[in-house]
């Protein structure tokens, strides 16, 4: 009978985790019912663009140049030792737009964003604040999921850009104070850099969005009594959203790979 | 997907009835086939220890918590099973005044009395700053429409929490707790703007509390909650004299009184 235990807390846990996914689907569903009858309004999503927009904004500028600066240092003496280091540019900057820009912008916002969202929709549900809006005839997802996805699913696009703009400027700035040719640098750039690769960033940055304000608004709903639930539910959005961040940027990466090679075939950046 | 049918039952004083209602959260068992009525126009108040369910009880009146077994109508109409879009009209028809009274932190004062008005009556914002000016001074909070929340003491937040709830003008108001965790003076304002509350505007009113001078202040029937039922229900004076030792110690505060002898007075 020993071995029944064992099985039995299996058991249980993916009969939760799969109630617990049921939940988030029915819960995604409400809010996408609502962005497509009634989208929201000025007043309740104004707040939630200055929040996600104008305050994540040093720590994505932050994030960004480190990023450039430290691929231009690693990245340089690589190609310097071949004899080209004007093209370590191209390596800097296709990293940067292509993958590095959106998903550590997805992270960082994962971590700012997604965690004070969970936190604050987690302390209005202990302090029943979300039972005051159902008692008042008004919908939560509504009056507040809804506008914290749409900011942030609109915002993340251009805050990834700012991160790539500026991840951009520092991978150059360290290729210049090594001596780089400036012209021979951005020439290498502009050949390989293509619209697709900034469509590619812009997409996924917009998915990371939509993704990390339902996970963090499911989880701050989820929220359970005290302090400790609130910062539980906190943790879990910013865990829960990295790990998905990973997992459809691996997803996306494949689909969009896919999608080039066959229209426009199979290239490289050393053909 | 189709709604259940909604049926009407019950005679017309009875404006809340919960039918053999069970409710559980995990393993704790709040309510076993619980059935209790609050007519219209009284102010009914329910007392009990903490965690036997007094809160649970207004959400399950309001819908905002459902029964896992069991009936609730409202005037007659069964919404057990209402949707949250079909509970819109019902919620409309109370107001509650929550425990710790759920401000919304992010709102002023103005704001939060003034969000059932706009979002429900299609009014120019000229109406809705005299109507939420009416209901401040109703509870004494005049010129605090600037005011955040967290600039507020317990005593006006509970009071805040009052007026949002009366806003819409409803036929109950739900108080859950409405003196707990403040001073004995400020308890008393709150019970007598209760009082002025339904004398004002006529309502019914269900008053869950532990505070037994609250009780018999505003009350004019006490409920008393136990083990997932009730266990003593009747006028103040009535409960003042229930013999069932649960109630007299209650009552009393006193856990150490012992059942009386067949005739006798508990001690």
């Amino acid at each position: 009978m020993a071995i029944i235990r064992p099985i039995a807390n299996v058991g249980n846990y993916v009969a939760s985790q799969v109630a617990d996914l049921g939940r988030f689907a029915i819960f995604s569903a409400q809010m996408f019912r609502w962005v497509v009858t009634d989208f929201t309004r000025w007043s309740l999503l104004r707040p939630q663009l200055y929040e996600v927009g104008v305050r994540s904004l040093p720590v994505i500028v932050f994030t960004g140049a480190f990023v450039g600066m430290v691929l231009a240092v690693q990245s340089y003496f690589q190609f310097e030792a071949m004899g080209r280091a004007a093209w370590s540019g191209a390596v800097i900057n296709l990293s940067v737009v292509k993958e590095l820009g959106p998903v550590l912008a997805g992270v960082m916002i994962a971590g700012r964003v997604g965690g004070a969202l969970a936190a604050g929709l987690g302390t209005m549900k202990v302090t029943e604040q979300i039972d005051a809006l159902r008692a008042l005839g008004a919908d939560p997802i509504r009056h507040l999921v809804v506008p914290r996805f749409l900011a942030c699913l609109l915002l993340i696009p251009f805050l990834t850009a700012y991160c790539d703009f500026v991840g951009i400027l520092g991978g150059y700035v360290v290729a210049w104070s090594y001596g780089v040719d400036t012209h021979e640098y951005w020439l290498h750039s502009s050949d390989v850099i293509e619209n697709f690769d900034l469509f590619t960033g812009v997409i996924k940055s917009a998915l990371f969005g939509a993704a990390i304000a339902l996970i963090s608004c499911y989880k701050g709903f989820q929220s359970r009594q005290g302090a400790e639930g609130v910062g539980r539910a906190a943790t879990d959005a910013f865990v829960v959203s990295f790990m998905v961040i990973l997992v459809l940027d691996f997803l996306i990466v494949l689909f969009l790979q896919g999608l080039y090679d066959a229209l426009w075939g199979r290239t490289s950046i050393f053909s | 997907m189709t709604e259940a049918p909604t049926t009407r039952v019950g005679p017309p004083e009875t404006l809340i009835r919960l039918e053999g209602v069970s409710k559980r959260f995990g393993d704790h068992l709040v309510f076993r086939n619980l059935t209790l009525g609050f007519r219209r126009g009284e102010t009914a108040v329910v007392l009990g220890a903490s965690g036997v369910g007094k809160s649970v009880l207004l959400k399950l009146v309001l819908g905002l918590v459902r029964p896992d077994a069991g009936r609730i109508y409202i005037d007659g109409t069964e919404i057990t099973a209402l949707s949250e879009r079909r509970l819109i009209p019902i919620r409309m028809r109370f107001g509650m005044v929550f425990q710790g009274a759920a401000l919304f932190d992010f709102l002023t004062v103005y704001e939060n009395v003034a969000f059932g008005l706009r979002e429900h009556r299609k009014w120019p914002e000229s109406k809705v700053r005299e109507v939420v000016r009416r209901k401040l001074s109703l509870v004494d909070l005049e010129g605090t429409e600037n005011l955040l929340p967290e600039e507020l003491s317990g005593g006006m937040r509970k009071r805040v929490g009052l007026a949002r709830a009366i806003a819409l003008d409803p036929e109950v108001i739900l108080y859950d707790e409405p003196t707990t965790g403040l001073d004995p003076v400020t308890a008393d304002t709150i019970n007598s703007l209760i009082l002025r509350c339904q004398r004002e505007l006529r309502t019914t009113g269900i008053v869950v509390t532990h505070d037994m001078a609250s009780a018999y202040k505003v009350g004019d029937r006490l409920v008393m909650l136990h083990a997932g039922g009730v266990i003593a229900d009747g006028s103040p004076d009535e409960i003042r004299r229930h013999p069932d030792i649960r109630v007299q110690r209650f009552i009393h505060g006193d856990a150490s009184l012992v059942a009386a002898p067949a005739g006798g007075d508990p001690s």
